[in-house]
């Protein structure tokens, strides 16, 4: 078996489960403990909050100030202004390119 | 649980079918550049779409075909991967409540569990909503990663310059933060973000990538999740219309 192939079987095998332990332990008919519903709730924001944070200013696991960030503060100002979400999504794309074209 | 009625569901998920397309669009110009990154590291597109079905998480891909493709074992490629697909862990316990069905059901659509259909499906307001909106994120991203690795393994020659020269590297943060925005409702939750994001950017250099992330979940414990009396605003999921992407 190519080295590649072997990678990517285990690979799959082990990240299948971490994402199956959750929905597999916790997700039947019968209640969640209170505990895991409330971790459930809260999660997501320290977790969306790092991967707004890593992407942005993280290359190569370094700190790095580029024209992500300039491209980040746009979508802040646009969903401030309530647009949609593909609106807010384009704007970052462009004013990041557009940064990285007047740089 | 109790589930807060919702009388506009059509309305909700064709909102939440226009966050699934867009972040599903978000992920092609990475797509294609992961089956460039497995050409160059030597990998037949059989392989590249093997780690794009199995693996599916773009970032542990990454790193295991970068692993390769320097020359690295599998041994080591494999655990690259794996820490980075451990977040995915703390994905499912946020997504559990929301997944009840047959074992079999939740085994198979475990396979989606990934930033951006957790992503999709914590930002809905009810139970049966954030199951559509995983799955529609869930789905889409898997459809739209695929075919990318397959046209960015097979056609494209450097998908790097493409990506940077457009911006697209900036509608990922840009994507997540439109879907952290509604839950930034009170001084807790926009406490446990800046904590959370802080956490992640301290630890990035200092800890092998994807783990910066896991740690970054230790933010919750602002909030007391042990105690049931917190502030009622992190115990209910802002509403739907609080998303920009309901504004008319």
């Amino acid at each position: 078996m190519s080295t590649g192939l072997t990678t990517l079987l285990v690979l799959g095998a082990v990240s299948w489960v971490f994402k199956s332990a959750g929905p597999l332990s916790l997700g039947g008919d019968r209640e969640l403990p209170p505990l895991i519903e409330r971790l459930a709730l809260l999660l997501p924001v320290p977790l969306l909050a790092a991967m707004v944070a890593t992407s942005t200013v993280i290359s190569d696991r370094a700190f790095a100030i580029d024209a992500r960030l300039v491209g980040l503060a746009v979508a802040a100002v646009a969903l401030w202004r309530k647009a949609p979400f593909v609106v807010v999504v384009i704007l970052a794309a462009v004013a990041t390119a557009l940064t990285r074209l007047a740089a | 649980m109790a589930q807060p009625s919702n009388h506009r569901t059509d309305d909700g998920r064709s909102a939440i079918i226009r966050q699934a397309v867009s972040i599903s669009l978000a992920v092609v110009p990475f797509a294609l550049a992961f089956g460039v990154a497995c050409n160059a590291a030597g990998l037949s597109v059989l392989e590249a779409m093997g780690f794009s079905t199995l693996v599916f998480g773009g970032s542990a891909q990454f790193a295991a075909v970068t692993v390769l493709g320097d020359g690295g074992g599998a041994p080591a490629a494999i655990l690259a991967g794996a820490l980075l697909n451990m977040r995915s862990m703390a994905f499912g316990v946020a997504m559990a409540p929301a997944l009840k069905g047959p074992i079999w059901w939740r085994a198979l659509v475990s396979q989606l569990m990934i930033d951006e259909s957790t992503a999709v499906g914590t930002a809905q307001s009810t139970r049966a909503n954030q199951r559509f909106g995983y799955l529609a994120g869930g789905v889409g991203v898997f459809l739209l990663w695929n075919a990318g690795t397959f046209v960015g393994a097979t056609v494209i020659d450097d998908a790097g310059d493409l990506i940077t020269d457009w911006g697209f590297d900036a509608t990922i943060p840009a994507t997540f933060l439109a879907l952290l925005w509604p839950r930034l409702s009170d001084t807790t939750t926009r406490v446990i973000a800046v904590v959370g994001a802080a956490i992640a950017i301290i630890s990035a250099p200092l800890l092998p990538p994807g783990i910066p992330i896991i740690a970054a979940a230790a933010a919750v414990i602002i909030a007391k999740p042990w105690t049931l009396t917190s502030s009622s605003s992190s115990n209910t999921p802002s509403s739907s219309s609080d998303m920009p992407s309901e504004q008319p």
